[in-house]
This record gives C-alpha cells, structure tokens and sequence, in this order.
C-alpha cells in the first residue's frame, strides 16, 4: 500500500474541481483545454481552463482525470495552485510545487504531478496556438518507460537526434526513467546499442550516411577538411551549442585534428571528455579511424 | 487494518484458522524440541512432524514419503525447477507460460541468462493455454514443463492432466505451481501425470514461511537447500515445526472442508459477479469462466483506474486487489492481464476478489451495496466515459500488444 499524506486521502476522497468547462459563448472569455497521459500507466489528464482574455487571467479550472489516488490529488492541487494566477504565472508552477501542496507524494508516483505541469502546459500552448512538436513513430517500439508511455523507438531517436550518453540526459530530454526509475538500467543498455550500431562498420545507419559511406574511400586533403567541417557543422556544433558551448575548426594537419573550443566548452572541467567523446570518436567514425583530436589554447594563438 | 474488515483477498493471503493457532501454539513453548534428536523429547516433536506430513499427503493423494516441507511456494517452485534441470544436465529446455507467478517466472529468466533456452507459452483473452502451441514446443531437449494449476489473479484453471499426458509423452519431467489450487481442487498424485507439485501455507489459512513440494517417488531430485540430512537429504535445515504442525492441520481442514467449502464460496462468488456486471454497466469479467477456482473473480471496471477503486473500498473496510498498475507497489500493470490481451481500459480498472469458507452473505451484500457507488463517483471524474473517445484509442493502439 501507498504511504500517502493525509492531503492526498482527503483531496482523493473529496475532490473538489472535476469536471469540465464547456465552450463559453461570453465575449472575451475562451475555454483552452489540455490533454497528456498514457493509457499504459494508467494515468491521463485532461485540464480545462476557463481565460479572460484581455487579462490572461484563469477564472476557473476544471480537470478529468482517468487516475489513481495520487493523479486525481494531484488535479486537484494543480486548480487549487492555477485559479486566479494568469497564464504566465501560472506555467511556472513546477511539478515540485505540486507535490509540496500535497506534502509530497511517494517517489513512484511523482510522475502524478508531472503530469498535471504538462496538461497545464498542453492547456496553455492550445490557448496561445502553438503545436506541440508530434513524431508520427514515437508509439510503435516496445514501451520503455512506462510512467510515460514512453517508447524504445522515441527513446533511440531522442539519443540519436541530441548525442545522449547518460539516462540522465534521456530523463531530461524525454522524461522517460524520470518517474520510478526502475527502467533507468533499460535505458542504459539502450544508449550502448544505439552507441554499437553507431559504431558499426555495416548494417542500415551506414547506408544512410552518405559521410560514412565517402569515409570508406581515400580522401584527398580538401575532401578530408570539408568532411571534417561538415561532421562538426552537422552532428557536433548542435550538440555542443545546446550545452552552451561552441566548437571550431583551426587546423587539420595529416591525421591530427586542432579545435577551438568555445563558451561553456571552452571553460568546462570535462572538455577533455567532449573533446574524445563528443568530436574524437565522431570524426573518427565518419571521416578516418586514426584521426586524433586536440583543442587549442586561444590564449596560444 | 481493523479487525472487522471484509476480507475478500484470499488469494494474496489468508487468516490463520484459530484451530491451526490452537495445534501449532505447543512447538512454541512445551514441545520446542528438536525432531532430529535421539531423546524422547525430540523425538515427540519427530512424531508431530511425521503426522502433518500424512496429513499433508492426504490433502494430496499422495505418499508420507513423497512430501518435503519448504519455505512457501517460492522455494518449492525454486527448487522443483533447479532439481529438475540438475537431474537432467543434458537437456537445456524449458517450457513455462506468460502468466506464471514471479517464483517460477523469474527463475526461467534467470536460467536464461545461463544458458538454457525458455518458451513461454502464450493466452488467449480468457488466460487458457493452447495445448497445440504445447505440443509444437516440446522436443527431446525439454528438460522440464512448469505449468500453475490455477491462476492467481484471475482463477483460470489449466488442463493439468491433459498437459501433463502430452508431457510424458515427451519425456520431460512435469512441476505444477498449485499454490491456488490444492484446497480448492480436488487432487490425486496416485493417478496424476505431476511429478512435482508445490503448495503453499498462507493460501490455506496456515501461517507464512511453510509450504511443501510434492516429489514423486522415482523421480531424481537434486536439492537446493544443502546442510543436514534432514528431509531424506532433500531440503536440510531443522524444520520449521509450529509451520509444519500449522500446515499438516490446515491440510486436514482443507480435506475436510473442501467440497462443502467450495461449493458455498462458489455460490457466493456468483453471486457476487451477476449481481456486479447487472447492476454496473461497462464491466467484464476476466478469465475462463468454464474453468476457473471457485473462490476467484476478476472484473474489468471500464474507464476507471484499479487503485482508486480499492482505496474507497478500502474506506468501507473492504479488502480486495488490483491488477492495475497502481496498487502492486510497481508501476508495470498486471503481466497476465497483459498477456490475455486486454485493452488497457479494462486490465486498469481490474478489481479481483477472492473468497474463502470465511466469506459471509453479509459481507457480500456489503460490497454490492458500495461498489456501483464508487465506480459512479471515478467515472464522473474520468475523461473516457466511452470507447469511442479518439484520444482513448489512439492511446490504446499505441500500447497494445507491446511488451510481454
């Protein structure tokens, strides 16, 4: 049995602000609604907001949840949290916030509240028009996380797309592993597969990547130096200027690669590891094996 | 939980009965020898445990001799699986199902990890297995089939005897989990195919920590406990004799009581299901019901999540479990529920509750007087009220069928 605090039985036993809010015909009131959940948890909320327009302000809320003890809590502090803020105020309550209102919620079930930031976050962005990102494959692989219904297929292409190399990196980027944890080990084993098959010398990752087929035949100098540019451009750049960092190409001499590593990079205690994790073993995966990398000194220059 | 609570999860556990309390209480204080000793006062303790072995293999239809006392079904599904495959090195194969317990379920994966190859074999929406899918994966390296006679979430009760033919015809040695099912079914080891049977106190109101596997006579046994010569060498360590005194009563009573027992809680648990899936639309019961435990109902409460059913039935002082995610304690849904094929809506919303010859008219009455109430007050809350909501099928498609 769940540990749960006498705010969450009480909340659960006599919830207060279910239900729905039906389009308004009153001028400058709209009725934004937000949906998130998976069926597979056993979780899904479905928010309504009642706005002021001129004001932005949330006159009233109302919520569905399809829920154990703890989602059907966790609405219920969300209302209670959002009602009379306006919208700006009210996308900075936390999933934190929400657990602290219920003076807290077992570790297994703090994706509860998550759940109920992302249907508060899903509400507003239909209110203020803005499509949520959709990946068409993300529900056809083998579920993963399933405190978010979240999917190997997703989990490989949030890796792939963003160079993750920690489950923590995944948690952060996709929430998957991020409510009980227990598939943190999974997620683990599929960071290394997707690291092997990126690894790979066959297989279809190679016959899609027109860089690692043309690293299979000698390259003259200029072909090696626009591959380089084009591998850091492409695959290496985006990663690191998400971190906040940059990186720049400042000579290549035989097989001996010099970088400029740049903002946060540039200063961070683990830009060795950027410098063979992130750049070394790319290059050397798509342009030539026995290149090496090393980062210049600006102050050398 | 207090004490006038309706207890209707018999099938996680079951109260011990004041005369099991009653005969094991002396091996605590009196009669605390050790029944290995040569005195008289060990040795009185050697005859107790003797009597509760016959009344073990009684329960049984089987012999004194073919009984080893164990920890609970845990151990014995352990070690009727290791014994198995340590006597027939040769062979590296193992067949099992989808909804096995965790005690046979996960030993299977972890020989997997060594070496041996596991099929497991598949449901259908009623948890019953296909005896052709059986045949087509029996060869001459299955070292052991390890089948549950009846299942513990939903009742449904396998073709045992029918199995066990097809897997002597194989040569392979035959283990049944029947830790839901002796007290419940009728059973003979004298004209059964099971070589190897294990039982568990606390399902048949004995204590917790003592079980016992049936073995055979004739069948090789490799034992996993090893120590003293206890047992015939097959399970050492000094017997739990309170639990094994507790177990050879609860055997007898469960002889005694069966057919009578049964058949009232039958009765009862019928009851209980119409009157539920009359007088509460959009439910459904899960499992065989041409071949089920007469004490077992599982029912799918569609559009509403299992644990906030049980924490208002657990309000009204009402015991019952989940199949739901939720309530386990992990958040990974009921496996056999998955396995049957269930859509989500239904396998989350899936209540079972389980009776015993304790169970009462009153008590029943009592959870039909509540529980159309609850299920009204959940789905006032939830966002399906229907199967045609696009967002609840696009969710169902996505997850569907995947994973085990």
């Amino acid at each position: 049995m769940w540990d749960y605090t006498d705010k969450v039985m009480d909340l659960f036993y006599n919830p207060k602000n279910q239900g729905e809010l039906e389009d308004s015909t009153e001028p400058g009131i709209k009725i934004a609604v937000g949906e998130v959940g998976s069926i597979a948890c056993g979780d899904a909320l479905r928010l309504h907001l009642k706005v002021e327009e001129t004001t932005e302000k949330i006159l009233e809320a109302r919520y569905q949840t399809f829920g154990c003890t703890s989602a059907i809590a966790s609405s219920e502090a969300l209302v209670d949290l959002i009602q009379g803020s306006t919208l700006d105020e009210a996308l900075k309550v936390t999933n934190k916030e929400i657990a602290d209102y219920l003076g807290g919620l077992p570790q297994a079930k703090m994706h509860c509240s998550v759940m109920g930031q992302e249907a508060l976050e899903a509400a507003i962005y239909n209110y203020r028009g803005i499509a949520p990102e959709v990946h068409e494959d993300d529900d056809e692989g083998a579920l993963v996380c399933t405190c978010f219904g979240i999917s190997d297929t997703k989990i490989k292409r949030v890796i792939r797309e963003n160079n993750l190399t920690t489950a923590e990196e995944v948690t952060n980027y996709v929430k998957a592993g991020g409510g009980c944890g227990s598939c943190l080990a999974t997620i683990d084993d599929i960071i290394e597969s997707v690291r092997q098959e990126s690894a790979a010398p066959s297989g279809n990752s190679l016959k899609k990547n027109t860089a690692s087929q043309q690293a299979e035949k000698p390259l003259t100098p200029v072909q090696k130096i626009a591959l380089i540019q084009k591998v850091l451009d492409e695959e290496v750049r985006p990663v690191l200027i998400a971190d906040g960092g940059d990186v720049e190409l400042y000579d290549v001499d035989g097989d001996s690669v010099k970088v400029l590593l740049q903002g946060a990079c540039g200063s961070c205690s683990s830009s060795t590891a950027t410098l063979k994790i992130a750049i070394e073993s790319r290059l050397r995966d798509r342009v030539s094996k026995d290149l090496v990398v090393e980062a210049v000194e600006p102050s050398l220059l | 939980m207090h004490k006038d609570c309706i207890y209707l999860d018999n099938n996680a556990t079951t109260k011990v009965d004041p005369a099991i309390v009653e005969a094991m209480l002396p091996y605590f204080s009196d009669y605390y020898g050790n029944p290995s000793s040569m005195h008289t006062f060990g040795g009185q303790v050697g005859k107790a445990v003797r009597l509760a072995r016959e009344q073990v293999a009684a329960l049984l239809g089987a012999e004194e001799s073919e009984i080893i006392f164990t920890s609970g079904g845990t151990e014995g599904d352990n070690a009727a699986i290791r014994a198995a495959l340590l006597a027939q090195p040769q062979k590296r194969h193992i067949i099992t199902t989808q909804v096995e317990h965790p005690a046979v379920l996960n030993v299977c994966q972890q020989l997997e990890t060594q070496g041996y190859s596991v099929t497991y074999l598949s449901v259908n929406r009623q948890g019953q297995l296909d005896l052709n899918e059986l045949e087509a994966s029996l060869t001459g390296n299955t070292a052991l089939v390890t089948i549950m006679y009846a299942n513990n979430e939903t009742g449904t009760v396998f073709p045992i005897e029918q199995i066990g033919l097809r897997v002597k015809e194989s040569g392979a040695l035959f283990h049944v989990d029947a830790v839901q099912a002796v007290g419940k079914i009728p059973m003979n080891m004298k004209t059964s195919t099971i070589d190897m049977l294990t039982l568990s106190g606390h399902k048949m109101h004995a204590p917790k920590g003592i079980g016992a596997l049936y073995l055979r006579r004739g069948v090789r046994f490799r034992p996993m406990i090893i120590g003293g010569g206890q047992q015939r060498g097959r399970r050492a360590g000094t017997e739990n004799v309170p639990g094994v005194v507790a177990l050879g009563k609860a055997a007898e009573l469960e002889l005694l009581h069966l057919e009578e027992a049964t058949a009232r809680e039958k009765q009862l648990r019928d009851r209980l299901e119409q009157t539920l899936i009359n007088t509460i639309p959009n439910c459904e019961v899960n499992g065989d019901p041409a071949n089920r435990l007469p004490n077992t109902t599982n029912i799918g409460f569609k559009y509403i999540e299992g644990e906030a059913i049980l924490l208002h039935l657990n309000k009204h002082n009402i015991c019952a479990s989940s199949g739901s995610a939720c309530s386990s304690g992990s958040l990974e849904p009921s496996h056999v529920l998955r396995a049957m094929g269930l859509p989500y809506t239904i396998l989350h919303g899936s209540i079972r509750f389980s009776l015993c010859r304790y169970t009462t008219e009153a008590e029943i009455d009592a959870v039909l007087a509540i529980m159309p109430d609850i299920v009204e007050r959940l789905r006032a809350l939830s966002p399906f009220k229907n199967d045609n909501v696009g967002w609840l099928q696009q969710q169902e498609k996505s997850v569907l069928g995947v994973g085990r």
